[in-house]
């Protein structure tokens, strides 16, 4: 089967069907390791067992700028091909993308209490997370609230590649001001600055996150062409009941 | 396990994740079997897809 076929919403239907089983058993033991690996990692020398709540917290930042990734792609494919599977995969990753940024923005305001001594600065880093997380329910409400259901979606994929402007400011700006949120300590020149006994379960744990995402957003896309499905066999019906 | 003195905030983290992660799974899973079954009684209706239609000679 070649990769343009699975454009086709009932193809792609057929390989989720078989697919998701596959998913979320990798994604259980995923989670499973990475888990067992971060309660047996050791403490931070200055933060204590305060770097445990990093495990979530990271990966749920990788997640919410990589979900606005994902939309971004398929907000091409709707405004540039106008694609009914795209918009059908920009749609299902918004609540997805939202539900990861809410996250990343509890549990880094959890750890922040502890390490910083406040939950909330107004520093470049926490404000750029949080336009991001209020920029995925301006998306939602686009989505949920358009009474024409083709304008809404147009509507959400121009403001998710205008949003797609803040990623790079939220990757960058702990380099660009002066933050409380500390620089980057993972990927950056000179290798990560994190001890491998740290390093190992947050890669794992991001790795499961990732495919936790993959696992939803495939899910929440079938749901999403069965719910279009039932909306025309209903205006059919009601074509019918008039005619 | 020794959480330290910020237990609080450490299980505090985890719960929110798991509730939110928990609600996300839940969503999927019953808005699946949600689509399925109002399809179900559509197809009940004898309503198909355009798509689905034999054509009339």
């Amino acid at each position: 089967m070649a990769v343009i076929d699975l454009a086709n919403p009932t193809r792609f239907l057929a390989l989720v069907n078989r697919m998701l089983p596959w998913l979320w058993a990798i994604t259980v033991a995923l989670f499973a390791y990475g888990l067992l690996r971060s309660m047996h990692a050791p403490d931070d020398y200055q933060q204590g067992a305060t770097v445990k709540i990093m495990f979530l917290h990271v990966p749920a930042a990788w997640l919410s700028m990589m979900c606005w990734g994902v939309m971004s792609v398929a907000a091409l494919g709707t405004l540039v091909w106008r694609h009914p599977l795209a918009d059908v995969a920009g749609k299902a990753a918004a609540p997805i993308g939202a539900a990861f940024t809410f996250i990343c923005l509890v549990t880094g305001s959890l750890w922040g209490r502890p390490t910083w001594g406040t939950y909330w600065v107004w520093d470049a880093r926490l404000t750029s997370v949080l336009v991001l997380f209020l920029l995925y329910l301006g998306v939602l409400a686009l989505y949920w609230t358009a009474e024409d259901p083709g304008r809404g979606s147009r509507a959400a994929a121009v403001l998710t590649l205008v949003g797609a402007v803040n990623i790079p400011i939220i990757k960058f700006s702990v380099d660009w001001w002066n933050t409380l949120h500390q620089p980057a300590s993972i990927m950056r020149m000179g290798g990560s600055a994190i001890d491998p006994s740290i390093l190992w379960p947050l890669l794992i744990m991001a790795v499961a996150f990732t495919f936790l995402f993959f696992t939803l957003h495939f899910a929440a896309m079938r749901n999403e062409i069965l719910r279009r499905r039932v909306r025309s066999m209903r205006i059919m019906q009601a074509q019918e009941a008039r005619a | 396990m020794n959480l330290g003195p910020h237990a609080d905030f450490i299980v505090a983290a985890y719960a929110v994740t798991v509730f939110v992660v928990a609600a996300l799974v839940a969503w999927v899973v019953l808005d699946y079997s949600a689509q399925r079954r109002i399809l179900g009684d559509l197809e009940e209706q004898g309503i198909s897809r355009r798509s689905q239609r034999k054509e009339t000679p």
